[in-house]
């Protein structure tokens, strides 16, 4: 049998604008969802998902072609694209949806992702997705599973450690599950979401946050992709989660054990 | 309605994630059928334990060799099987576990229909044939109403396994038990290997108590000399904030917080941490919250039950000798 051609790597990453996890979430007055009237930043499980496709670029060198970063959004979206494109991806697709329009769910974000891979099609396709494992906005952790699901292709959800092989078209995936760690091999093409420990994402240099601005950005509408982003779960209303009633203060390390052994708390080993 | 519930398990015994599964189910108001997926060798088993489950009505097995490792990719055609053809049911619910939300979601998608993630309650009105979820969104910062429309066939959902008790035995019940072929498909995935941690410390993610530090730890040295001994005293999981990770103290499976593991002990003890926005969302849900810090303005004390302003030093060491007595 001869070798296989070396399969040269299409990688996409998909990317969300997210309130940014320092902040203080506060939920507006009419209930309707929260403030987001505050500092926006790329979800992290993204930032990683970037990261490892810059570093899967570092290490197998030519044999990826490209790292194409996507992200379904309001206008200022861009800015995490470009943000993406500094880490050291190449090129961003911008799904652009108004300002006021609601946040799609996960499958309406999946069947978009779907339309950009079909369309990729005709540059060498896609070979793999590397994405978040959630976003920390909806807290959903869906999109990936779904895409894989509608593109029949193989998932490895939740990956601490990425291994790809381009002579074997396949990737091997440490994942975390309850427990511990599962190890999986996926044919390509596959979807990879990724979890806390895979990586820890770089700060862009200045020198490449100036060259991300002349990286392109191709800009779509979810209607050029034939895809409708309308939610059918209908959210009635967003509130604040139930106060805790804390602030209690005690004086003396034996004022704390006596509460602990109060609440029923008792050392399990002397 | 009639809802399917996906059943865990592993080395024979149920997840107690898939009875809190099962109650949120039962609160539907109609039929609930469970469905237990494993090798040949552990379904037996499972569905002895799982045909007493109270609320149960039917219970459906499917057992195969290449099912010993139930990846979605191998499940997944199972599962669609049986809801696209002629099918009565009307939810789908699992437990929010590692497992069971890398499944759902690709045979969700594959029906073409929605799902909800982690809900923390549920209620079906028959007449609209709507069902009304709540769920935390941002880490618990915020808390969503979401209703499906009686226009969605089936509904999928998986549940926070802290807001719904596990549903007891009840040795009496008989439940209607039946076998279901499995459905072979040409797997992309294969299973390589498994390692499940065999730390002596209870899981953070489901321990009843967690003992977490924070940066005043200092290094990994005295992290583990004083955050460890309290710990295992209390028979605790041991946490620790973003910035105890970041500086290298532990590894970053402990992390708590909401880029980390979400936990809701009954008791959580904060040591040295000063409770940033990020970690409070992670453990705020805990029914004890008890702080140790130097800082008195730190905002750990604003969600502490038992707050005291003490050098973790001194105090860590003493509460050990005391809580001995």
């Amino acid at each position: 049998m001869r070798p296989s051609a070396v399969r040269l790597l299409n990688v996409l990453v998909p990317i969300k604008r997210t309130i940014d996890y320092a902040v203080k979430i506060r939920v507006n007055p009419q209930q309707t969802g929260v403030d987001t009237n505050v500092k926006h930043s790329m979800n992290p499980f993204d930032e990683i998902a970037v990261e490892e496709a810059v570093r899967l670029r570092e290490k197998l060198k030519d044999q990826v072609k490209s790292i194409k970063v996507v992200t379904i959004g309001p206008p200022k979206a861009a800015d995490t694209l470009r943000t993406a494109l500094a880490m050291g991806a190449d090129s961003g697709i911008h799904v652009e949806v108004p300002e006021s329009a609601p946040a799609p769910e996960p499958l309406g974000v999946a069947k978009a992702l779907r339309a950009v891979i079909e369309r990729e099609k005709e540059k060498g396709g896609v070979d793999l997705v590397i994405m978040g494992k959630q976003a920390i906005d909806d807290d959903a952790g869906q999109t990936g599973q779904m895409l894989a699901g509608i593109m029949g292709w193989a998932q490895a959800t939740f990956a601490s450690k990425l291994v790809v092989d381009t002579g074997k078209n396949e990737a091997t995936v440490t994942r975390e599950i309850d427990g511990g760690l599962e190890e999986v091999r996926c044919k390509l093409p596959a979807v990879v979401t990724t979890d806390l420990r895979l990586n820890e994402p770089r700060y862009a240099s200045l020198p490449n946050i100036m060259k991300a601005k002349k990286k392109p950005i191709e800009k779509v509408s979810p209607s050029d992709l034939g895809v409708n982003l309308t939610p059918i779960f209908e959210t009635i209303k967003v509130t604040e989660p139930p106060k805790r009633t804390g602030g209690q203060k005690v004086e003396s390390v034996d004022e704390l054990v006596a509460r602990l052994k109060q609440a029923g708390i008792a050392a399990v080993k002397s | 309605p009639h809802a399917l519930v996906y059943l865990e398990h592993r080395g024979g015994q149920l997840d107690s994630g898939s009875l809190s599964a099962v109650t949120a189910a039962t609160q539907l108001g109609g039929q609930v059928t469970g469905l237990v997926v494993g090798s040949p060798e552990e379904v037996p088993g499972v569905v002895e334990k799982a045909k007493s489950l109270k609320g149960l009505t039917t219970l459906l097995h499917s057992s195969s060799p290449s099912y010993a490792h139930p990846l979605p990719e191998i499940v997944a055609p199972l599962l669609q099987k049986l809801l696209s053809s002629s099918q009565p049911y009307t939810h789908v619910v699992s437990a929010h576990s590692s497992s069971a939300k890398s499944l759902l979601p690709r045979v969700a998608a594959q029906l073409d229909v929605p799902a909800l993630s982690d809900v923390t309650s549920v209620s079906h009105e028959s007449d609209s044939n709507t069902t009304t979820f709540t769920r935390p969104i941002y880490a618990g910062n915020a808390v969503a109403t979401v209703r499906a429309p009686s226009s969605l066939p089936v509904k999928f959902f998986t549940v926070r396994t802290t807001a719904f008790a596990a549903a007891p035995s009840d040795s009496s019940s008989s439940v209607e038990v039946k076998s279901l072929d499995p459905v072979q498909a040409a797997s992309p995935t294969e299973h390589i290997s498994l390692s499940l941690t065999t730390s002596s410390r209870p899981e953070l993610s489901t321990a009843a108590r967690v003992v977490s530090g924070g940066r005043a730890l200092k290094n990994a040295e005295t992290f583990e000399k004083t955050i460890y001994p309290l710990a295992d005293l209390l028979g605790a999981a041991v946490g620790a904030s973003r910035a105890a990770v970041d500086a290298g103290y532990c590894d970053n499976s402990l992390q708590v917080g909401q880029t980390g593991k979400v936990v809701a002990p009954e008791l959580y003890m904060a040591i040295g941490i000063s409770g940033a926005i990020q970690h409070l969302a992670g453990m705020k849900d805990s029914k004890m919250i008890v702080a140790v810090n130097k800082d008195p303005e730190a905002p750990i004390f604003q969600v502490a039950d038992v707050g005291l302003v003490a050098d973790l030093y001194e105090a860590v060491p003493q509460i050990i000798e005391k809580m001995k007595e």
